[in-house]
């Protein structure tokens, strides 16, 4: 039977206190750094869903955001590309809807079920913005939610679903706009989420025949802090014991991937035989039943939700975040900088995407960047691809720059890394306490954007220090 | 195979005021150090029969020399090779002479970074990737890199080694006050140094060379010809190029306290020269120091100081201008300035005027070999020099 076989999360390390935005804001929004994005959190949410998983065996991945950096471009062949994913596997953007996220998990069960793909992962995430000051600016979260669907070693099947759309302006966001735009709370509450919810899952009790007390655990999309408990009030669940909660004070409202993260929280404390109730909402709902197996009990050890929302450092510098997502402008660079070349990109897409180095077959040393002739033995094209973007490594020396571009963090640190198994890098260590560096730390990598120039996202791979 | 040794000599030497010259183009400077060293050796522009012109970012092709000197129809090859680049324009005019195609060359370098916002075009080809995902590094974070290694890897703390970085910042600024034609002149304090804003940690603002404008250029020919033109003439001694093959940012083993292609270069050489002890035999050695560090590694790999001894020999004022062995004599790059192409000929300005016993309050004693010493690039890639002089 068709279901989830893996799961991940990421929920960025930076975390923005509500007081910093207004008076009086309670807990903490999840922000991203100034070199995540959508793109970016969903490649670390699809490594950690894919824990201990053969990289090569997945047939498909779909990226569902309402924020993908690109208006024309596929997001998902960025996210493929950073997660190592072979060459034919099915890539699509599920994208435009807070719904995107499930609707994605829809279309790979489909693609399952009709036999097109054994396994596809679906990567949720979204960094939306709500203009400075407001309530949306203060309830919204980024993070990146993914499950791995699949008919073999799953660890809860998904047993039925049940949608319904509803066209209403309630919550949106035109092209060209930066912040999201709504119309009043009692519309839109009256005749949009909790109605539509309720709808999508009432008709997904109707059709299934079970009933609110058969479910260990429900998930809700929610607006807010409140707005899902008082819908699973509504229809007869009861919050306590089983709704899941919304996580507000710790991470905010993810959006696209919100349904997702809240989900992987629940199968992190789930036990062989409970029945989850999922449902989703934008512009109508995706409601999901789903039980989980006694495979559960054998999923590897990962990150997902409930060790990155322990993993944080908490700032109270409202300006900071403002800055980093481009909402307050800093000084642009002065002097002339090297335009990006396109042929360059895609003839190095494997060097920078996957962060493949080489491993030489004659002497068996691993280099980076990948080249032609060996750095130590000179043979000449006799490489293997090699992959370094899971491989731990140690700080050999580093520079702290304090006058150098971009002035988005200061300072600057560059790290010279060696990797655990061999190989050497010279990258930008990201998510760093300045005074912490010192040379012997052990360092990870994390996908992340460089800059963007000319509409170009400039993705590469940084170090960061191992989160804990 | 034969060596440069004593087969090429300079008869004339020419070379610009240093520093921020808002006032003068890059053919202004190359009119005034090219027509310095005509002076110097008593020729005209027009008994130029070949010419090397180095630049990184001030004018392509050989035409930018032709036009400024009115050089009418002269081979010119424009020379680029970072920071090495004065030192290598010199080398290629001086191979030209010792394989007999020309009897007098002209090699002058010239750099208006001062043009550019932020002191050089950060629009740089390769090593550089066109994908830019590569560092962005700005030279101060890669000699850094190499700070930083060196205090872990031989126990120093930081208040101590920046002492010792200190100490030459303090000495190459003692220098710079009696250098005319230097970009800063006035003397600064240990505690100074230490206190400085920082630019890359560890490195500070006066662990860095100015970033300048400038011009110096040599007439090169063969001690036959150059006998019959001057009698204080000098001679070339050893001519060593190396160029990194990224061999530190790929294999583990090279360990950021060294640079190897000084390493090389400085080998290459002494072996060229004849020299053995280099310690001793070199009277004098005007060395690239972009930054402190670089100034006190290259002590190490020039064979100076040993392996991690460097500190000792500037605790103990071995570099200074009384001392053992006087090192950036005319302030050296922190002082003098650094127009990339230019520096190298700076240095064997330097090292001309202080082996022929014109170097004024500079003077040394005894001056009869000197070292020029110049590294560019980024760590795995550097451009490595190492020239050495002597008299007749």
């Amino acid at each position: 039977m068709v279901g989830i076989t893996s799961y991940g999360a990421y929920v960025p390390l930076y975390r923005l206190s509500r007081e910093a935005i207004a008076r009086g804001g309670r807990g903490e929004k999840a922000i991203c750094n100034f070199d995540e994005d959508s793109v970016t959190m969903a490649a670390a949410a699809a490594i950690d869903c894919l824990t201990g998983i053969d990289r090569g065996t997945i047939d498909g991945l779909y990226f569902a955001t309402t924020t993908s950096p690109y208006k024309e471009k596929l997001g998902a062949a960025i996210v493929a590309m950073a997660t190592d994913l072979k060459r034919d596997a099915l890539t699509a953007d599920f994208a435009h809807s807070l719904r995107a996220g499930t609707s994605a998990i829809m279309s790979a069960i489909d693609a399952v079920k009709a036999g097109s793909a054994k396994k596809v992962l679906v990567a949720a995430a979204d960094t939306r913005m709500g203009v400075p000051t407001s309530p949306y600016e203060q309830s919204f979260g980024d993070g990146a939610g993914a499950l791995l669907i699949g008919d073999t070693e799953v660890i809860a099947t998904i047993e039925d679903s049940y949608s319904v759309y509803n066209e209403m302006m309630d919550v949106w966001r035109a092209d060209g706009d930066a912040f999201i735009r709504s119309w009043e709370d009692r519309f839109t509450t009256t005749h949009g989420y909790g109605a539509v919810v309720g709808e999508a899952v009432s008709g997904l009790l109707k059709k299934t025949g079970l009933k609110p007390g058969d479910f260990a655990k429900v998930v809700l999309y929610t607006p807010d802090a409140r707005r899902s408990a008082d819908v699973a009030k509504r229809l007869g669940f009861d919050v306590k014991t089983q709704l899941q909660d919304p996580l507000f004070n710790d991470m905010g409202n993810t959006g696209t991937a919100l349904p997702l993260m809240l989900l992987v929280a629940v199968l992190e404390e789930a036990k062989a035989g409970d029945r989850i109730l999922l449902a989703s909402y934008g512009n109508g709902s995706d409601a999901f039943v789903l039980q989980v197996t006694d495979q559960i009990q054998k999923i590897k050890a990962r990150r997902g939700m409930k060790k990155h929302l322990e993993s944080k450092k908490v700032i109270d510098d409202y300006k900071q975040y403002l800055v980093w997502r481009g909402i307050l402008p800093i000084e642009p660079r002065k002097e002339t900088v090297a335009f990006i070349s396109a042929p360059a990109l895609w003839r190095e897409r494997d060097a920078n995407l996957r962060f493949h180095g080489v491993k030489c077959q004659v002497c068996g040393t691993i280099q980076y960047p990948p080249q032609r002739v060996c750095t130590k033995c000179h043979a000449k094209d006799q490489f293997e691809p090699y992959r370094l973007s899971d491989k731990k490594a140690k700080i050999f020396t580093f520079s702290m720059d304090y006058i150098t571009y971009p002035v988005l963090e200061r300072p600057v640190v560059n790290v010279t890394i060696d990797f655990d198994g061999g190989g050497r890098a010279l990258v930008y260590l990201t998510d760093r306490e300045a005074e912490q560096v010192k040379c012997g730390m052990q360092v990870e990598m994390s996908f992340r954007k460089l800059f963007v120039r000319d509409g170009i996202h400039n993705y590469f791979w940084k170090a960061t220090p191992l989160r804990t | 195979m034969e060596g440069i040794k004593d087969k090429v000599a300079i008869v004339g030497m020419g070379c610009t005021q240093f520093g921020e010259l808002w006032d003068k183009g890059h053919k202004d400077l190359l009119v005034d150090a090219c027509y310095e060293a005509f002076e110097d050796a008593g020729i005209e522009s027009k008994d130029i029969q070949m010419a090397w012109y180095g630049s990184r970012e001030t004018g392509f092709t050989g035409t930018q020399l032709a036009n400024a000197l009115k050089l009418e129809y002269v081979p010119i090859s424009r020379v680029e090779n970072f920071c090495a680049g004065g030192t290598d324009t010199f080398r290629n005019a001086c191979y030209a002479v010792a394989s007999g195609v020309c009897d007098i060359a002209l090699a002058v370098g010239v750099e208006k970074c001062k043009d550019h916002l932020g002191g050089f075009n950060m629009d740089i080809l390769d090593p550089f990737d066109r994908s830019m995902v590569e560092w962005e590094l700005p030279p101060v974070s890669q000699f850094a890199f190499l700070a930083t290694r060196y205090m872990h890897h031989y126990g120093w703390k930081y208040e101590d080694f920046k002492r010792i970085l200190s100490m030459i910042d303090v000495k190459n600024h003692h220098n710079g006050t009696i250098s005319p034609k230097a970009q800063f002149h006035r003397e600064i304090t240990i505690e100074q140094a230490m206190n400085a804003p920082m630019i890359s940690y560890p490195l500070g603002l006066f662990d860095a060379c100015g970033v300048s404008d400038g011009s110096a250029a040599a007439i090169v020919t063969t001690p036959e010809i150059a006998k019959k033109m001057r009698k204080d003439y000098i001679l070339v001694k050893a001519l060593a190029l190396t160029n990194g093959a990224g061999q530190a940012v790929m294999q583990p083993e090279y360990n950021f306290v060294s640079i190897p292609e000084t390493v090389t270069a400085a080998e290459h050489a002494y072996k060229e020269a004849g020299i053995t002890d280099p310690r001793h035999e070199v009277d004098l050695a005007i060395v690239h120091d972009c930054f402190s560090i670089t100034e006190l590694m290259t002590m190490e790999d020039l064979q100076f100081s040993p392996r991690g001894k460097a500190p000792e020999d500037v605790e103990a004022g071995t570099f200074t201008l009384e001392g053992e062995l006087p090192v950036n004599t005319d302030g050296g790059l922190k002082c003098f300035g650094h127009p990339l192409s230019a520096s190298g000929l700076r240095m064997i300005y330097e090292v001309y005027k202080q082996l022929q016993g014109k170097a004024g309050p500079r003077q040394l004693k005894k001056a009869d070999i000197g070292l020029t010493h110049n590294v560019g690039g980024i760590c795995g890639f550097f451009n490595c020099t190492v020239a050495l002089f002597g008299k007749p």
